[in-house]
């Protein structure tokens, strides 16, 4: 019993050096970085790289928090609904829907990129928040839909029907039933709509060009593309950028995982 | 962080009818959803294909003009050198990404599913590499495959070994950006096996253990084959995802040195967005939307066994 359980910590901590790696090099000089044997522990440490790292990521911080809400909201407001007249309500031609909504999630990301591009060139949206948030929800659209709808599949038709019998519209039905009993639901499709944004990087390296504003991870790509030795400033910016996801696996562990599985197995 | 597509059918459902006013109110929930699909979807994936007839340039953004040239696009893809690489390339990629990411991530999913003290919370804590953002993940592997001061040529040499010019070396790059890749997506694949393993029902391992079944008799005849409609489907999924992969690959290594990482992804984006040679970008895009649409379908067509397997 005992042996099981120091082999399991054992595989985690061999799978998660990468990030103690990580966090170690945020925490020691740049100098340090660049001696030949690396120092296992930030011992004497500074908060230098996480100063840089404020100081030129900062503006950026903030950008990505703002597409990634931006995000969720836009996901939400148009999925919800769907999802609604997709489960409860009987459309003709909903399982077509169904199905391009799962096939449009295999499209590459590139391809997206590259047709967006031309397009948000007409439009005047390069280089602006709303053109990321609309680039980013389509990933995060068709997900948000099908796992609202697998959900709200499940939501009995008694209580939607007993809502109707009361004289409710809808609308009515929608926003006071189907809305708080599908609370969890939202909150799963939100949490990784958000994720989804704030990683997004091919839509930030080519939707934007850098000259107004720009997000985490393409502040990421470039610290790091220039060949710079600043090792310790690029570490501490990957950990700021990392803390939504470590939040996120404490604070809601349970839909992450509920997320994750509804996904790819469950109806 | 990928998104995962969430699958299939909704279980059949009789009743009524559906009233006129039903079909009119569902219509408008649906309204704002098929108003997207078709101007972010819709729109762009036909202009792709239009932009891959065209010779589309830089000029084109300020002139409007880019003259139709066919399948000349095409043509060039397929006649660069770099197209066969690129393939071969995306193809090593992705079958070495999910060969390792499913071996591990099946062998820590029949480790993890042993009930012990703390296992739930060290499964959880194994999701933190999927969790993070790709550009993260791949900063943090450039810098431990620094060629001089990076941990991982510090460990060879601790063992007497020579170090390796992990990102230098055209021999040596693909197999790190591999390595990269199976470190994330081994929290997927443990997590999805880990659910299928849970649905196995406890009694057949009681009964086999019984018959005298040993710990591997019973991976054999028990879990494995039980496992399989989830292993098509996790399989199936890692695939799509993987062909398409982009970020990993640009911070890792960029598609160097000398393109020894150039996948059909990394080279479609800069066809458009280092050349400038969009036409030919969307055409190696539209090769890889066939790609991953005919693997997307057998997906579906497994997903969807899987699901008439449950219910029967």
């Amino acid at each position: 019993m005992k042996a099981r359980t120091v082999f399991g910590v054992l595989i985690v901590a061999v799978l998660l050096f990468p990030l103690y790696w990580m966090v170690n090099a945020s925490l020691q000089p740049s100098g340090a970085l660049l001696r030949p044997d690396p120092a296992f522990f930030p011992v004497g440490g500074t908060l230098d790289g996480y100063r840089k790292a404020w100081a030129t990521q900062g503006p950026n911080l903030l950008s990505s928090v703002v597409v990634a809400l931006g995000t969720v909201a836009v996901s939400l407001v148009i999925a919800a609904p769907a999802s609604y007249a997709l489960a409860q309500l009987k459309v003709r031609g909903g399982p077509v829907l169904v199905f391009v909504l799962l096939i449009v999630q295999m499209i590459p990301g590139i391809v997206m990129a590259n047709a967006l591009y031309t397009v948000f060139g007409n439009l005047g949206l390069i280089d602006s928040y709303l053109g990321l948030v609309l680039a980013d929800s389509t990933a995060t659209i068709p997900f948000a839909v099908l796992l609202l709808r697998a959900f709200m599949i499940s939501v009995p038709k008694e209580l939607t029907e007993a809502s109707r019998v009361d004289g409710a519209g809808y609308w009515r039905t929608f926003v006071s039933i189907i809305v708080p009993v599908s609370r969890n639901a939202l909150v799963t499709a939100g949490l990784f709509s958000f994720l989804f944004a704030w990683a997004d990087f091919l839509f930030a390296v080519t939707l934007t060009t850098g000259q107004s504003f720009e997000l985490i991870t393409v502040g990421i790509y470039r610290f790091v593309g220039n060949q710079s030795a600043d090792w310790n400033g690029i570490m501490a910016t990957a950990v700021l950028a990392a803390i939504p996801a470590a939040v996120l696996l404490v604070v809601a562990q349970r839909y992450v995982v509920a997320g994750l599985t509804s996904g790819a197995v469950k109806d | 962080m990928t998104l995962v597509a969430p699958a299939v059918t909704a279980p059949p459902r009789t009743g009524r009818k559906p009233r006129r006013d039903n079909r009119f109110a569902a219509w408008l929930f649906l309204l704002p959803a098929l108003g997207y699909l078709v101007v972010f979807f819709g729109y762009p994936l036909a202009a792709n294909i239009a932009m891959s007839t065209q010779d589309y340039t830089v000029k084109s953004f300020y002139t409007g003009e880019a003259p139709f040239v066919g399948l000349a696009n095409y043509a060039a893809v397929f006649g660069n050198p770099l197209f066969s690489a690129a393939v071969l390339n995306t193809v090593l990629f992705t079958a070495g990404s999910l060969l390792f990411q499913f071996g591990i991530g099946l062998a820590l999913a029949v480790f993890f599913s042993g009930r012990f003290l703390g296992s739930a919370l060290l499964r959880s804590l194994l999701l933190l590499p999927w969790l993070l953002p790709l550009v993260v993940s791949g900063a943090v592997w450039r810098w431990m495959f620094d060629q001089d001061h990076g941990v991982l040529n510090a460990a060879l040499r601790l063992v007497g070994l020579d170090a390796v010019p992990w990102l230098s070396s055209t021999s040596w790059a693909l197999p790190a950006v591999v390595l990269t890749n199976i470190w994330i997506g081994i929290p997927f694949n443990l997590v999805i096996l880990h659910g299928g393993l849970r649905a196995i029902p406890a009694s057949l391992y009681e009964a086999a253990a019984l018959d005298g079944a040993g710990s591997w008799q019973r991976f054999r005849h028990i879990t494995w084959p039980l496992l399989r409609p989830v292993t098509g489907i996790v399989l199936m999924l890692g695939l799509v995802y993987t062909i398409k992969v982009f970020d990993v690959i640009m911070v890792v290594t960029g598609g160097g040195p000398a393109n020894a990482t150039q996948t059909l992804t990394t080279w479609s984006y800069r066809l458009s967005f280092g050349d400038f040679a969009f036409g030919q970008g969307a055409a190696v895009g539209n090769v890889l939307i066939l790609v991953a649409t005919v693997f997307g379908l057998l997906y579906l067509r497994s997903a969807k066994a899987t699901l008439a397997e449950a219910a029967a």
